[in-house]
Parts: C-alpha cells; structure tokens; sequence
C-alpha cells in the first residue's frame, strides 16, 4: 500500500471530471440514439414498402371457395348426377393442446378408423400454408352428432360440411355419365396446360369419365374467394371480401330414364350393350353398358381391394360395350351393303341369285356357306336381307370389292369415332386393303371380301356406330351427329344444344332407301324373317336387322365342343341387332350387341320389341312394365347369385376331393 | 452558488417532497404513454391497463419515498445492502425456485421478486461508494477489486440464467468506474481484453438457448419459423408502421397476434408499428430527456458519491432503453430486457422507480455550502 496520503481533496477538480466524463458518456448516448434512430429510419421509412407487404400477406389470407358442381338430369328432369352434403373433421394443430392424445381420443370415441392419427400427421407434414388439415372424412350423421355434443371439449377442431357427387341411379348410368374423382396430378398437369388450373383452387374432384369429364367446363363453375383476415395460429378473425362462386350449370341429357332402365332389365345377366337414338335428332335415348358398377365407388377414392375387383371382374365392367365395344357386326350390316350395291347398279331391287346354300368362287374350291344348309333358293335384295341370305352377299360384295365397300362405309360412319358427347369411343375398324398392308404386311384376299360382306373377318364396329348408320339408313343419308347433352342451364337460361349434322349421303337413285327399308320390315313381318317371332302381333310398324357372329372358329372337321359350361358359353355366339320404328317414319333407332348368348333374332330381337313397345305405350302401361320388368330382373339377379355361389362351392368341394385322393396317392406311395 | 439561485426559482412544494420536477415530468408522459400501448398490445384488455396502473401508483410511491431519503444513508450501507444482495442470490442459486430453465424468482409471500433487482441498486452504490473513499479519477488497482465487486454478482445473475440483467448489473458498475475517471488507456485495453474473452463467455457461460438467440440475430430469416420468428415478426411490426404509423389500437401485426411478447419485451414493436417513426422519433427524445435531465442532476450533486450514483442509475436506464429497443429493431441479440417505464411488469419498474427516487434524493437532498469561488 502506499503512503497514506492526507486527503486535501481538490473538489473542484473531481466535479470538472465527472462533468467531463458525463458530458462524454452524454455524447455517447447522443450517438447511439443516432444509430437507433438511422436503423429504424432503414426499417419504416426506407424499406417501409417490403415491410407493409409482409404484414399484409402475414395477415391476409385469399381462401378460395368451391363452386357447387352442376347438377345432371334426365330428358324428364330426374335427377342422375346429385351434390350431397358430407363432414369431415378439421383440426387447427396449433390451437390444440396436446395434439396426438386429442386425435386418439377423438379416434376412440367416434370409431375411427384405426390408422386416421397416422395419416393425420402425415397429411399435417405436407400441409399446405394454410394451417388447417382435415382429420377424419366422411362422418357418418351419427358421427357429427356425437362429436357435436362434445364439441365445446375440443378447441381447434371443427366439423365442416361440403357438397359432394353422388349418383343415386348407381351403375345405371355410369357407362354414360361418367363419375368424379379426386383431381390427380395428370388433372393438374391438364389443367395447367390450360390455363385454368385457378379456377380449381378449392375444387377436390373432376369428371374422370363419360358426361361428368366431357362437360367439366360447363359442370365446374367459376371459384369465388373469400379475403380474410388471420392472426398468427390461422384462426380466420374476420372476412374483409367475398366474391361468391359461380356454381356450374346444370346439365339435362337426351337420355330417357325409363328406355335405360328397360335396357338394364332387358339385358339381365348378358354382357352387352343397346343403344336407342332419336332417329331424327341423333338424341341418345338410351346408351347401356352391362354390366355396369357403381360409380359412387370412385368419387371419394377408390380403394385397391375394390379397384382391382372390377379390373378383374372377367365380365370387364369397366369398359363401355356400347362405345368402346368392338364387335363384328355380323348380317346387321346387310342393309348397308343392298343399298351400297343398288346405288352403284351391281344390283337392282329385282335382282335375282339362286342360293343353292353355298357361294365359291371361281377359281378356288373352298365353299363358302351358308347359314341355311340348303339355301334360301332365288333371292333378291329385300328377301337377302330379311332372311339375312348369306350366299347373296357373298355374291353382291365380290361384285362390289373392298375397295368400294370401305370407302362407303366410311361414309356410314364405321372405322370412324361418332362424335359422341363422351371420349372413351372407339372407333372400331373398317379394313381395307392399306390397313391389311400395314398391319399384317400381307395382300387383301378375295375371300376375305365375302367375309366382311357377312359383317365378319376383320370389320367391327361398336354398338353406338350400328345405331348412327342405321339413323342414316332410315332418315334418307342424314349423317347426325349423336348426342347425351339434350340442354344446359335452367329458366331463361336455359340453351338447348345445336345438331350437328355431317354432309349427308346423297343417292343417285334415292328409290334404293326405300327397297332396303322394305328388307327390314320384312325381318319383322315376313313369314320367313329372322325377327318375325319377336315382332309378332306389335301394334306399331318397325324394322330391323338380325345379326349372329360367330366367336369361334370352328373348323369342319373338328366341330368339337368343351364339355364344361363355362368356357362353352364363351365360344357361344354373339347377337347383334339394328332396328327401328315406326317404319314409314321412323323416330327411335335401336342397336344392340349381346355378348356370348347366340342368334340375333333369338335372342337380340325380343329386347328390341319390348324396348319399341314401351317407346310407342302410354305413361300408365310403361309404368306397368317396368315395375314388371324390375321384379324380374331382381329374380335373375338373385339367381346368378346363387348359381354363381353353387359353382364356387362345386369347385371348392372338387378341390377338396382332388387333395383328399392326392393325399391318399401319396399315403399309398 | 449558482444551483441556489436556481434552487430559488424551483416549484417550492416540489422541493419540499423532494422531487425534480422536469424529470418527474418525462417519467409520467412515459408512463401515460406506456398505458396507451399496452391497452393496444394486451389486446384491449383494459384489467391488464388497471393491474400496470396500480404497478406504477406504487412505484411512483416508492419513489417518493425513496426520495426523502438522503443520499448519505445509501452512502452508509451500500456495503451491507450489496453483501445481502449478493447472499440473496447465492440463495437463489442454491433454495431458490431455480431448476426450471430460467425461473429467478423468489416468493415472498405477497409477491414474488428477484433478488437480482437488489443489485441493480445496489451494484452502482456500493461502487460509487467505493470509488468515493478516496480522490477521483480512480486508480488501477481500485478499478481491479471494483471489477471483482462488479463480476460477482454479474456472474451469479447470468448463471440463473437472467443475462439482461446480467449485462444491465455489469454496466452499472462499469459505468461507476468510467464516471470516475477511470483511465482511457484502461477504458480501451478492458474493451479490447473482453473482446479476446468473448470465445471462453460463448463456450463456458452461454446456454444453448442464449447461443440460439444470438446466432438467430445474426441471421434471423434462416429460421423464419423458429428462433427467428420473433425477430423477423418484430421487424416487420416495425417496418409496416412507415412514417406516420398504423394509428393506435390499429396494428395488425400486435392485434393479430403475429408478434411475440407483446405488452412486455416486444412493446416498443408495437408502439413503432402504431405511431411510425415520428412516435419513435418522439418517444427516443422523450427518453433522451430524462436521460439529460439524470445526467445534468449528477453533474449538479455536491458529492462523489452522488455524481457517481446518479450518474451510473441514469445510464443504465439508457443500457434498458439500448438493449431493447435495439433487440426489437434487429439490431442486438434477444435478451430480455423490458423498454423501462413502458413495458408491462412490475419487478423492475420498481426497481426503476427506486432508482430514480435516489436521483430525486441527489436532486433534492442539498448542503447549503458557500461557493468556494
């Protein structure tokens, strides 16, 4: 230590200090203000605009709201295509204590399904900037209510409702109008490209197939937008904007509840498909597709259990048959083929062959048959055609050549798409010698002319196809383009569609439409036509045109037959029909192709005469049949079911027994 | 002397209760203006207006109080009272409800403070009275022990860990030993020593958090969501308020809960979103002004001890409004430093109010001594 000093303190001295240090350390803080100050001068004034946009777009929030899909009826105003309310549970995660144990009470308490707390909180990662994530879907209404009692327990979770498709009608109308589905990346890939992928904001699902995806842009409608106000955990405080969505409009088809069920009765357990057309207007009356599947299945996402039970349902429900069928149309295209040859003068209508029951050509030893083993004697066109004279066409179409009938019937509307409202359409196939060219490397043959002059060999074509030709054929050449969509929008709105009409055929010698339509009378009425048992005794007159087209070919020699049922009825003949009414003129079109079941007239003419017959009655007596018809039609069902249920147990039993001797083979080894 | 003409001149009634008047003034147009905002900031909670009312009722009372006191006595026990503060925090280390994270407090009985409010206190008396003892400017050797006298409490507080108060204690002291001449040289050689600590302070004595804080500061928008939500949340409460302000009760940012800590450590944000920068620029002269008026009391006070007390409690109510309101603008790290008289708390309002119930001492407590001019 050092010397303690004696304390003659100069005062004055330390205060002069003290000033000197305060007044310094008062320049300090002078400065620092300064820095202050310059720092939030940088914030609010100099990057005041970057700061008032990230508070504007911390707090405001544009929800866009969905518009109400369009609704669709049938041509009488009932109701095929519905929006339905369904609730499904959402969770603000931040307002929720405790979140996990939450959601598993919630699971316990409404009978959730076992894994919704996992796929919660993966939904929860993904989670898009809005904080609200759907919990639980599809609540039952006794799962709404329970959970309304215990509501005010669980902030932060709410049950919101929204419209959904449903299809009352089920798989009655599926082939026709299609069903919604979730929008998938492909949807938003489309949309994008089209530029319309906002209008999609708040939308779930999209039409997938038929009328629901054709006329999504009438259906959809314009999303509106709510511009709300959030605060920090998402909770919307107040609404500052609203523009309300434009719902879709609603959409009314041509087609006639009543002929489209009569068409399901009608074909029962067969696979197949009928087509009915306003003969005057190309109006799709009726388009069946069997078997068919409920497409209520696919608008919340379908499983994979029941996904794959339909891809592999043997009977391919998925595929539209009256469309996307392909079918060899067999004699229905006999008509086509008399006019084709009355028009260019290889024929005339009094143009006679002797059928001896078989045709050859010169040259070549192989006869062609044939289905009357001994023939139909002298044939002229009107008597070919209502008798469906096989040996008459092989004659006419070798006249003709290929050449000329595929070019025709092109015109006719076969090989090409219809231009049907719906996209899955195939255009089925009509060959000619470039096709054969290019598909098999391979030159037309002769004989394969008479083939396709019977409707078989290489040509199909698909039920919606025989019904436009056949409109062709009883409306003099006009070539109308089909349609499902009858009108669109309601009240004064409301806009009916415009037809729309090909370049018609026009004929050098318009005599020959009605010689070929008198061939189709004859089918129903003549003694000796192939429709006359199903057109006995109708109160209206009509035409048509049976058609059997052989599956499988059998060789002469080895006319063998599987014994087991089941793969017999796939060698079974298919029947295909073409028919109209009444016959002088005519309003419907009816086109049918049965899949497996035998001749058109047997088994194809008969549903043709019920569904004319219903068409021409008075409301009380349609009523009548089709209450009858329904009952029917249950029965069948109920039956397959059970003849389905025998065959499986059969089949389990001989298994059985096969293992049982297996066993037993082996025991003895 | 030239302060008794003066001390003539002032309101006699004021003299008579010991108040300074022009500071008793700034201190109530702050606390007028802090219970606009936090009526604004509590989410129009007009309870939450009344508690903070009462809060400062009383500490505008323990002022009073503590303004009747003469200096001198604080001169007297500064030793004792700063022996018990650091004993208290021992205890708090020790009994207290430490052991949750970052719990200071002490329950005793009617409400609940922290020990280390004492030291803020009594940090720059017991170092103003030990600078006192002997001639200013100071000497080497007193700057040695007074800076032990300074780290040991500084270093129980960050070890609760309270590090705004840590560094508010630390920079009373510091201050003390600054006013009282401390020499440049070891005003700068300090300044450059605790530069090289800064390593063993970032790997010894900060939590994990603390890091997190700081290191958040230096780059908040990389974690917009986490550690950095606060800052980036308080900048753009700030920034959108621009020049003129949101108007009061008007903020989105505080009004949608989008800002953290709204009524206590974040109030300034709120305050600059409502008002804009002229409310900043009006509130920083506010501040300034009774910064001035603390210092110009020190520069004015007869003793040592009273220069040195006056002077350190002044500057750290400016280290309050520094840390804060530089915290809150993204300019500091997050520590947690309330915006004195303005936030929403009592514990260190009052202690704050103490504090400038001594200043009024300082201001009011005179000798009559003849000028020696």
């Amino acid at each position: 230590m050092p010397k303690k000093r004696v304390a003659i303190r100069n005062h004055q001295a330390e205060a002069a200090l003290f000033s000197r240090r305060a007044v310094v350390t008062l320049g300090i803080v002078f400065v620092v203000f300064l820095v202050l100050l310059n720092n939030l001068y940088t914030l609010q004034v100099k990057n005041f605009q970057e700061f008032q946009t990230r508070s504007n777009s911390n707090r405001i929030m544009v929800l866009p709201v969905a518009p109400n899909r369009g609704l669709i009826y049938d041509r009488n105003g009932v109701l095929l295509a519905d929006n339905i309310p369904v609730y499904s549970l959402e969770v603000l995660p931040t307002e929720v204590h405790d979140l996990r144990a939450t959601l598993e009470e919630l699971q316990t308490i409404l009978e959730l399904d076992a894994n919704v707390v996992d796929d919660f909180y993966q939904r929860l990662r993904q989670a898009r900037r809005f904080p609200q994530v759907t919990f639980a879907e599809q609540l039952t209404e006794d799962q709404v209510a329970r959970f309304a009692s215990i509501q005010h327990r669980y902030p932060g979770i709410n049950v919101e409702g929204r419209l959904q498709r449903f299809y009352p009608h089920r798989e009655l109308f599926t082939h026709a109008l299609g069903y919604v589905g979730r929008i998938n990346q492909q949807d938003v890939a489309r949309l994008r490209q089209q530029e319309i992928y906002a209008n999609y904001a708040a939308t779930r699902n999209i039409g997938k197939l038929g009328i629901e995806r054709y006329y999504e842009n009438l259906l959809h409608g314009q999303v509106g937008y709510q511009t709300v106000e959030v605060n920090n955990r998402g909770r919307v405080v107040r609404t500052l904007d609203f523009t309300p969505p434009q719902p879709g409009q609603d959409i009314y088809l041509e087609v006639d509840i009543g002929m489209q069920q009569l068409a399901q009765y009608q074909l029962g357990t067969r696979r197949g498909a009928i087509v009915i057309l306003d003969a005057n207007n190309g109006a799709v009356l009726a388009l069946y597709s069997n078997p068919g599947y409920d497409p209520n299945l696919f608008v919340n996402g379908i499983s994979s259990a029941d996904y794959r039970e339909l891809l592999n349902n043997p009977a391919n429900p998925l595929i539209n048959r009256a469309t996307q069928g392909r079918y060899p149309p067999a004699s229905t295209i006999k008509p086509h083929l008399g006019l084709l040859g009355l028009e260019q003068g290889v024929i005339t209508a009094e143009t006679r062959i002797w059928d001896p029951g078989w045709y050859q050509l010169e040259g070549v030893s192989r006869r062609f048959r044939d289905w009357r083993q001994h023939g139909h004697g002298w044939v002229n066109v009107t008597k070919a055609i209502a008798e469906s004279c096989n040996t008459f066409y092989y004659d006419l179409s070798h006249k003709l050549g290929i050449d000329e009938i595929s070019s025709f019937m092109r015109r006719m509307g076969f090989g090409e798409r219809t231009g049907i409202d719906i996209a899955e359409e195939s255009p089925a196939l009509m060959p000619d010698r470039g096709w054969k060219r290019a598909r098999f490397n391979e030159p037309w043959y002769q004989g394969e002319t008479l083939s396709v002059g019977i409707g078989q060999s290489f040509w199909t074509v698909t039920p919606l196809q025989l019904a436009t030709s056949t409109s062709v054929l009883v409306t003099n050449g006009r070539r109308i383009q089909p349609s499902l969509l009858h009108a669109v929008g309601e009240g004064e709105q409301r806009t009916t569609r415009e037809l729309i009409e090909q370049e018609p055929i026009v004929l050098r010698n318009p005599q020959a439409w009605q010689t070929i339509r008198r061939g189709m009378e004859m089918t129903h009425t003549d003694q000796h036509g192939t429709a006359r048992n199903a057109f006995r005794g109708a109160t209206y007159t009509s035409g048509g045109k049976t058609g059997t087209a052989q599956v499988a070919a059998l060789s002469d020699e080895t006319n063998e037959r599987p014994d087991i049922e089941d793969v017999a009825e796939h060698l079974r003949d298919n029947a295909t029909y073409i028919g109209y009414a009444p016959a002088d003129k005519p309003e419907i079109v009816i086109a049918m192709a049965i899949e497996n079941v035998g001749g058109g007239g047997r088994n194809a003419a008969p549903i043709a005469r019920a569904l004319m017959d219903y068409y021409f009655a008075d409301e009380e007596s349609r009523q009548a049949l089709l209450k009858a018809q329904a009952e029917n039609y249950r029965q069948l069902l109920a039956e397959a079911e059970e003849r389905a249920a025998a065959r499986a147990q059969a089949r389990a039993a001989a298994e059985q027994e096969a293992n049982r001797r297996q066993a037993q083979d082996d025991a003895n080894h | 002397m030239m302060q008794t003409t003066e001390e003539r001149q002032r309101n006699p009634w004021l003299a008579k209760v010991h108040l300074d008047g022009p500071l008793l003034l700034g201190l109530i147009a702050l606390a007028i203006i802090s219970l606009f905002v936090i009526y604004s900031a509590g989410g129009q909670d007009s309870g939450l207006v009344q508690r903070q009312a009462i809060r400062m009722g009383v500490s505008f009372f323990i002022m009073l109080i503590v303004a009747q006191i003469n200096p001198k006595t604080f001169r007297h026990y500064a030793l004792p009272i700063y022996l018990v503060g650091v004993l208290l925090l021992v205890a708090v280390l020790l009994f207290g409800e430490v052991g949750k994270g970052a719990q200071r407090w002490l329950d005793i009985g009617v409400t609940r403070i922290q020990p280390s409010e004492i030291l803020k206190l009594s940090v720059p008396m017991l170092m103003a009275w030990y600078c006192s003892r002997s001639q200013i400017p100071i000497r080497l050797q007193h700057v040695a022990l007074g800076l032990i006298f300074i780290l040991v409490p500084t270093l129980l507080i960050a070890k609760q860990p309270d590090l705004g108060t840590a560094i508010l204690v630390a920079s009373s002291g510091f201050f003390v030993l600054f006013l009282a001449g401390m020499s440049w040289r070891t005003v700068t050689s300090g300044g450059l020593l605790a530069a090289a600590s800064l390593p063993i302070f970032w790997f010894f004595l900060l939590r994990d958090y603390q890091r997190q804080r700081v290191l958040t500061f230096l780059n908040p928008e990389t974690d917009p969501l986490g550690s950095g939500y606060h800052i980036i949340q308080s900048k753009i409460a700030i920034g959108s308020g621009g020049v003129e302000g949101k108007g009061w009760l008007q903020g989105t940012q505080s009004q949608l809960e989008f800002l953290p800590e709204r009524h206590t450590d974040f109030i300034f944000s709120v305050f600059a979103e409502e008002f804009g920068f002229y409310g900043v620029i009006g509130l920083l002269i506010l501040y300034g002004f009774v910064i001035f008026r603390g210092m110009l009391i020190s520069m004015r006070a007869q003793s040592n001890f009273n220069r040195l007390l006056g002077g350190s409690i002044t500057l750290t109510f400016f280290i309050y409004v520094l840390v804060n309101i530089g915290m809150v603008s993204g300019l500091l790290p997050v520590v947690g430093v309330p915006l004195p008289l303005i936030s929403y708390g009592g514990t260190s309002m009052v202690t704050m109010m103490a504090g400038f119930g001594i200043l009024m001492g300082i201001a009011t407590h005179r000798r009559l001594v003849i000028s020696p001019s």
